[in-house]
């Protein structure tokens, strides 16, 4: 058991670069670390969607192999789930957010935060080292599915590279179980005077929804793993059916069932969404707040509104699986409990809408990136709907409109979520603020590209365009379809490019951008109370106490429109 | 919740544990799933457990009796006994699969059995963890209370596992 941190104060900021900058327990440093890792493997990630773009684009130049082209739609996949978003997203923000906007000093268990990330360390380098051994890196999609996750030979990737995918994951759950072990005793138990639970800022309530989930649900995808690694290894027969043949030998295996794989991967993979959006979302509503100097509209019915969603989204896993031969009736059962999440989900879509009525909005990069968002959740849940169906499901499944669809949801949100973020926060990170321009530059490039991007796959799904292939010119069905993938891949490459001004903006920024105060957004919430970026410790002087609402904005008509949440009612 | 002017600041161990029992308990609830649906299967043939498993049982019950005691009284050779019998009792569930493999009984040779080593197997993980934990409350013991906790539910953790393999 590891102690956890006083919250009385008397810390001493350590010395030494490896104390402070490395081997640091301090949640803004670790937030900043977590943040960095997810740019590099976003890099990679990116390029991999390059690649994966210019192959669906000249297909008869054959630029990568077929084997090659399955390796890298799985890598992709997995870095961007797992290894950027979650971490720039939860695990960064939410290291960085949870104890200044709670009032605490640090984490609850400090020790356990510095080891969450230096177990992710290793997983991210087993993860990229995969490409580099026989055969490549994993090439069973990032669902893993059995048997070809299961056979060791059956594709190239199958081999060392799909051991290597099930360790890295192995170690990025054990990263995340810790972080969630943090962020849920810490938003309990650490909390500052006065700062209720109906009093914390709507993010933290999505980091804690989050955390749970991610408590809940990440330790089915550990069984699954097992099982499947002894599947691989031991020769058992959890997931491999009899009669498979391999050259012209038959394996030994029987009994098993690759579907009891895909009800294990989905209870996970389906609560991840959220663990994902959430806090997205959470970003989103303090982003409107701030630039729109309104309360969010509905602080109660959002916040109930998110606890629905998770407990709605242990249970609707199924509707991934509508084509895997299920009993109708219980794919009807998945169908409505799928529908009826878009209930809790709209309400939130709609709060953040309402919140910017009679707002007086100022449009900065941080507040364009959140209104992206809020139509992102849009585009998205619309989509949602179809595939949710079980009969237009049929259709649609494994097929480009699916790809649309999660991009604009996991990946859309997301990173506009990240984005909204980063500018947002950025000053308290670094103490100095993002470039404005290049914020703009940057939004109206992605924004410009990647829905069109987006919205264009989906047009592809409808037609029939198969995910996953390789070369879409060899089923005649694809054909209609296939003509707009030049198209798209020229919206990649613009969607690519205006992520290069990001990351000028993002890393000139941290060394000569303009200095900013403790409250550039003249924002409510009790990170600004202190100066930027924050001390160890957060806040030089007495930790403040919450005497109000998170988001008094607009309240007393003078020269000053908000009222920080810590100042004492008079 | 709390209003205006209480403190707030208590302590994390009790939700953290929570926490962990939460994840812990879904880990094995997975696999219970796993083994429900992989025992429809035709190859499926239940292997009877070997008989030191219940002697296990009375180990493990007997180490959560003295590490109560312990926690009970604050006296530390009770909390030796428990972590004595807490290893016993791994080396117990070897036996237990030595027993497995003399009847021919290996990791792959049929579900049942490969249900039997792998729940084994994960516990004993648990167990380790929770002996790391008791250990560490030996050193400390503001933490008894909660290393208990963890011990008690691993315990009942196995129990549950038996009840699953045996009767199901
Ligand atoms: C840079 C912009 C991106 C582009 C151009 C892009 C492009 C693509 C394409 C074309 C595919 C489908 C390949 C195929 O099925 O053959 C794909 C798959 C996928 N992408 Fe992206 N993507 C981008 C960003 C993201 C982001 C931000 C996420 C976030 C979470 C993401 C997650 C995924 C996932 C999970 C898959 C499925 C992998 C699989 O089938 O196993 N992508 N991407
Ligand atoms: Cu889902």
């Amino acid at each position: 058991m590891i102690e956890s941190s006083g919250h009385e104060g008397g810390h001493e900021a350590p010395r030494g670069f490896l104390r402070r900058y490395v081997f640091s327990t301090d949640h803004k440093v670790i937030g900043i670390q977590y943040f960095l890792t997810a740019v590099v493997m976003a890099l990679v990630a990116t390029v991999l969607a390059m690649l994966i773009r210019v192959q669906l684009a000249w297909p008869e130049k054959a630029v990568v192999a077929p084997e090659t082209y399955v390796s890298l739609v799985t890598m992709h996949g997995t870095l961007m789930v797992f290894f950027v978003v979650s971490l720039a997203l939860v695990s960064g923000f939410g290291n960085f957010l949870i104890p200044l906007h709670v009032g605490a000093r640090d984490m609850a268990y400090p020790f356990l935060n510095m080891l969450s990330f230096w177990v992710i360390v290793p997983g991210c380098v087993l993860m990229l080292a995969s490409f580099l051994v026989e055969g490549g890196a994993a090439a069973a999609g990032w669902t893993a599915y059995p048997p070809l996750s299961a056979l060791g030979k059956a594709v190239p990737g199958s081999g060392l590279g799909q051991t290597l995918w099930l360790l890295a994951m192995a170690l990025f759950i054990a990263s995340f179980t810790m972080g969630g072990l943090n962020y849920v005793t810490t938003i309990v138990n650490c909390r500052t005077r006065g700062m209720s639970m109906m009093r914390l800022p709507l993010v933290v309530w999505t980091f804690l929804i989050s955390a749970v989930l991610g408590l809940l649900s990440f330790p089915a995808l550990t069984a699954a793993a097992i099982l499947l690694l002894l599947d691989r290894h031991a020769g058992t027969s959890f997931y491999l059916p009899a009669g498979l043949v391999f050259g012209n030998e038959t394996l030994p295996h029987q009994g098993g069932t690759p579907l009891l794989f895909q009800h294990l991967f989905w209870f996970l993979g389906h609560p991840e969404v959220y663990v994902l959006v959430l806090p997205a979302l959470g970003i989103g509503f303090e982003v409107i707040a701030a630039f729109a100097r309104r309360p969010p509209f509905g602080y109660r019915l959002s916040v109930y509104s998110i606890l629905v969603i998770a407990v709605l989204s242990m249970i609707v896993w199924g509707h991934h699986m509508f084509v895997s031969g299920m009993n109708p009736y219980l794919g009807k059962y998945f169908s409505i409990v799928t529908v009826l999440i878009t209930v809790p989900f709209s309400v939130l879509g709609l709060n953040l809408i309402a919140s910017l009525w009679r707002g007086r909005i100022r449009l900065d990069a941080a507040m364009l990136f959140a209104l992206g968002l809020v139509s992102a959740i849009g585009i998205g849940g619309l989509g949602g709907l179809y595939l949710g169906t079980a009969t237009s499901d049929l259709y649609f499944h494994d097929s480009y409109f699916v790809v649309g669809h999660f991009h604009f949801t996991i990946g859309t949100v997301t990173f506009f979520g990240i984005y909204a973020g980063t500018y947002y926060w950025f000053p308290k990170m670094f103490g100095r603020r993002m470039d404005e321009g290049l914020g703009r530059v940057h939004f109206w490039l992605t924004v410009t590209s990647l829905f069109p991007m987006f919205l264009l796959m989906h047009y592809q799904g409808l037609g029939g365009l198969l995910r996953r292939t390789y070369d879409p010119t060899v089923y005649a069905y694809n054909a209609a379809a296939r003509g707009l993938n030049l198209s798209i891949t020229l919206l990649a490459f613009g969607l690519g490019a205006g992520q290069i001004v990001f990351l000028v903006n993002l890393f000139r920024s941290m060394f000569a951008g303009e200095r900013t105060g403790e409250n550039p957004w003249q924002a409510t919430t009790l990170e600004w109370t202190t100066e930027s970026p924050a001390p160890h410790g957060n806040w030089r002087r007495e930790v403040p106490s919450a005497h109000r609402s998170p988001y008094e904005y607009g309240r007393n008509g003078g020269a000053e429109d908000f009222v920080l949440q810590s100042a004492e009612k008079a | 919740m709390n209003g205006n002017g209480a403190t707030l600041a208590t302590r994390p161990a009790p939700l953290g544990l929570l926490g962990v029992l939460a994840t812990v308990g879904m880990l094995f609830a997975a696999f219970t799933a796993a083994y429900l649906v992989r025992r429809t299967a035709a190859d499926w043939r239940p292997v009877a457990l070997p008989a030191i498993a219940w002697a296990n049982v009375a180990v493990l019950v007997s180490s959560g009796a003295a590490v109560e005691a312990a926690r009970r009284t604050g006296r530390g050779p009770w909390l030796l006994a428990g972590l004595g019998l807490g290893v016993a009792f791994l080396g117990g569930q070897l036996l237990a699969w030595r027993d497995l493999a003399g009847r021919g009984v290996f990791l792959a040779t049929g579900p049942h059995g490969s249900f039997l080593y792998v729940l084994s197997a994960v516990h004993g993980a648990h167990v380790l963890a929770g002996l790391g934990a008791l250990a560490y409350a030996g050193a400390r013991p503001a933490a008894l209370g909660t290393a208990s906790a963890f011990w008690h539910f691993v315990g009942g953790i196995w129990l549950y596992v038996l009840v699953v393999v045996s009767v199901l």
